[in-house]
């Protein structure tokens, strides 16, 4: 790999962040010139509509899509390496859906008690929710050979907690509806400063933690029998891989709902942008790469019908189908899916 | 690089608790080249991987440098022992130097950053084996046998002392087939590597190995040089080979001879009738051949395709009965091939030849092709 396409990959990603972050900003159905947000920014007197705009809803908004994008593209990533299969992710998987699912009971528990869960209770339901999943999955592929059969059975878990959790929905009173309505769906909308604040260090913790796995991911990646060669512990390994992609996508859902073809696309997209597989280039760069594509998506969602609000996953999957598509032609062409 | 011994005591290994391979015991020099050999399903990727320790033994220890492969930590073991196995290797937008130079993992720190001596170490590898000019080139588009030759770089870039190396050579045209056991032959006599691995090619496995393993049944069942392991016959019975036969002083193989009494009669010698024998074969013609010396170029390959040879000892003059045989064999079969050149018929070779060439000019007298 050379080093100046790595470069130029970076700089490219962290100048499409800045420039969809503040985009995201701007645009709406109320549009904040980008010299009015400075100012707020700088501190200075503006209307307060304008300043509340930007600074309570755009802003953290904004934030949640960087980093929740970035944390499923990098579960995406993991779910890849540890199944080795291109179109894992956590949607294909299931372990969105079996967290959104264990998210919805417990809010329906609490609000029906009119109580509001915390951010702690809500990460742990979903933290629970996405390990039933993960271990479902794992038990099948230890019965099926086949990568495209276990994503078949990680579809079907998908849809039975997605059922059960319309089921849920349906069921929950009228006045939480609205709430649970839109969560369900998947969006970024209505996160505050304090959602924002416990996401970044929930992920960030985890982003570093991957991080420092990057050469057992490397290892890992060129099969288990060599991996094992190569003195890497691999049972142990496996289990802190599982943990790590279920937290980060666990944390999505918590916060954001069920957000789909985020993690399978992205790391493709990455790849080929940078030319090589290297984890040391692919973590930040997938973790950079999902923040990008979600800040682009909730840029869409938000302005392409306004006021009306698409949700998220209507974006992502338009924009993320067509590259598993495309993912699939060219590994069958090379052979490479059973 | 240095080599080191290895022992092996009692070692019965297999899946799930259930037997394959009972009681194995081998000692190694450092240095040594050691294959395995034996039917398919035999055991003996088991046994690799169990010396690889990607395999609990159900008994009997596996000792390197008189330590137990229990006791060795992750990293010790792969600094100690590389492999190339028969799963491939999952590449994604790799160059063939990066391949290789996955084999310092157990070198290199917290992020796998490679030092120069790592660098040195890989790039010395790949001339080893003569993959220079593959270093940038993307592991997934070059030849088999190019792959499986990065791959042996890629073992070796890991400085183990033992090798072990699983079929290495299937996939490979002739050519590379040699340049690969040549590269390990260099290895262990010149890096003093100890070499385990297991191969198909039993002509192969004789001509490269300082000792042979042959595992049959659920035991080892020979151990030795070539020369104590491959007795005559013991290839067929190894394998269970019901059809067809193997010359196991060169390793030849021969398709099953054609059933039934000879209709043809091949009057050969040095060389000459071997391809006349393989064509009678593919025809499915059954044939005897004569007279041939023990010690004829001819011999072991008319013992293995015709349905009678009339034989006589190396160096030694044919005798009457020999003679009376021939004849008895001319006059039963339809035909007559002599694929001895004039000179080699004539008097100053053996008189007893050309004798039996007139004699089959007067018996099929009116037969053409002679």
């Amino acid at each position: 790999m050379k080093r100046s396409r790595c470069v130029c990959g970076f700089m490219i990603l962290v100048l499409l962040l800045f420039a969809f972050f503040a985009a995201n900003i701007c645009a709406g159905s109320v549009r904040v010139p980008l010299r009015d947000v400075l100012e707020i920014l700088l501190g200075k007197e503006r209307e307060a509509v304008f300043r509340d705009i930007v600074t309570e809803i755009r802003f953290p908004r904004a934030l949640s899509a960087g980093i929740l994008g970035g944390a499923l593209a990098l579960s995406g990533y993991l779910l890849q390496i540890l199944f080795d299969n291109p179109i894992a992710g956590p949607f294909t998987l299931g372990i969105s859906s079996g967290a959104r699912l264990s998210v919805a009971l417990v809010m329906v528990v609490f609000l029906g008690n009119s109580a509001e869960p915390g951010f702690g209770v809500m990460i742990m339901a979903a933290f629970a929710g996405a390990m039933i999943s993960m271990g479902f999955v794992i038990l099948m592929s230890r019965f099926m050979d086949s990568a495209s059969m276990l994503i078949v059975s990680g579809v079907m878990i998908g849809y039975i907690c997605s059922a059960i959790t319309d089921l849920v929905v349906a069921f929950a009173d009228d006045a939480d509806i609205v709430n649970l309505h839109n969560w369900s769906k998947g969006s970024f909308s209505g996160i505050g400063w304090s959602h924002v604040a416990v996401m970044f260090l929930t992920v960030s913790a985890a982003v570093l933690a991957v991080f420092f796995l990057s050469k057992p991911i490397g290892a890992y990646g060129l099969g288990e029998a060599y991996a094992q060669n190569l003195g890497l512990d691999v049972k142990k390994f496996r289990i802190l891989l599982v943990l790590l992609s279920s937290a980060l996508s666990a944390c999505v859902t918590a916060f954001a709902g069920p957000v789909s073809f985020v993690g399978i696309a992205v790391p493709h997209m990455v790849k080929y942008l940078f030319r090589t597989a290297r984890p040391a280039v692919m973590i930040p760069a997938c973790f950079l790469g999902g923040g990008v594509f979600c800040l682009g998506c909730d840029l869409l969602a938000r302005i392409l019908f306004a006021p009306r609000e698409l949700s998220i996953s209507t974006v992502t999957a338009v924009l993320g189908a067509p590259v598993v598509i495309l993912i699939m032609a060219g590994k069958k062409q090379k052979g490479d899916i059973r | 690089m240095m080599g080191c011994s290895i022992s092996i005591e009692a070692l019965t290994v297999g899946y799930g608790g259930i037997p394959l391979v009972r009681e194995i015991d081998i000692r190694l020099k450092q240095g040594e080249i050691l294959t395995l050999i034996g039917p398919n399903g035999a055991g003996k990727t088991t046994v690799l991987k169990s010396i690889i320790r990607q395999l609990t033994p159900l008994g009997g220890a596996v000792c390197l440098r008189g330590t137990r492969l229990e006791q060795f930590s992750d990293g010790d073991l792969a600094r100690t022992v590389s492999a190339v196995l028969t799963q491939r290797l999952k590449t994604e937008m790799m160059t063939c130097r990066e391949v290789a130079a996955t084999g310092r993992y157990p070198y290199t720190g917290r992020f796998g950053r490679l030092s120069a001596r790592d660098k040195r170490a890989v790039e010395e590898a790949m001339e080893l084996v003569g993959v220079s000019e593959l270093a940038d080139v993307d592991f997934t588009k070059i030849s088999d046998g190019q792959r499986q030759r990065v791959m042996l770089a890629r073992a070796i870039s890991q400085e183990p002392e033992i090798l072990v190396l699983d079929e290495p050579t299937s996939f490979l045209d002739i050519r590379y087939k040699l340049e690969f056991l040549s590269a390990l032959q260099q290895l262990s006599r010149e890096k003093g590597l100890t070499v385990i691995m297991s191969l198909h090619e039993i002509d192969l496995a004789q001509r490269i190995s300082h000792k042979i393993a042959c595992i049959r049944g659920d035991k080892l069942d020979r151990l030795g040089s070539p020369e104590e392991v491959f007795t005559q016959g013991y290839i067929r019975e190894l394998f269970h080979v019901t059809d067809g036969g193997c010359e196991e002083r060169t390793g030849a193989l021969e398709l099953p001879a054609p059933k039934g009494s000879p209709r043809v009669f091949v009057l050969g010698g040095n060389g000459t009738g071997i391809p006349v024998y393989r064509r009678l074969q593919r025809e499915g013609i059954p044939f005897a051949a004569g007279i041939l010396w023990e010690n004829d170029l001819d011999y072991p390959v008319a013992c293995l395709l015709a349905a009678e040879v009339v034989h006589v000892r190396a160096f030694a003059g044919v005798g009457e009965q020999e003679m009376r045989r021939a004849r008895e064999l001319i006059e039963r079969c339809s035909r007559v091939i002599c694929t001895l050149k004039k000179e080699e018929t004539g008097d100053w070779y053996r008189a007893e030849l050309s004798e039996l060439l007139a004699y089959s000019g007067e018996v099929h007298r009116d037969e053409k092709g002679l």
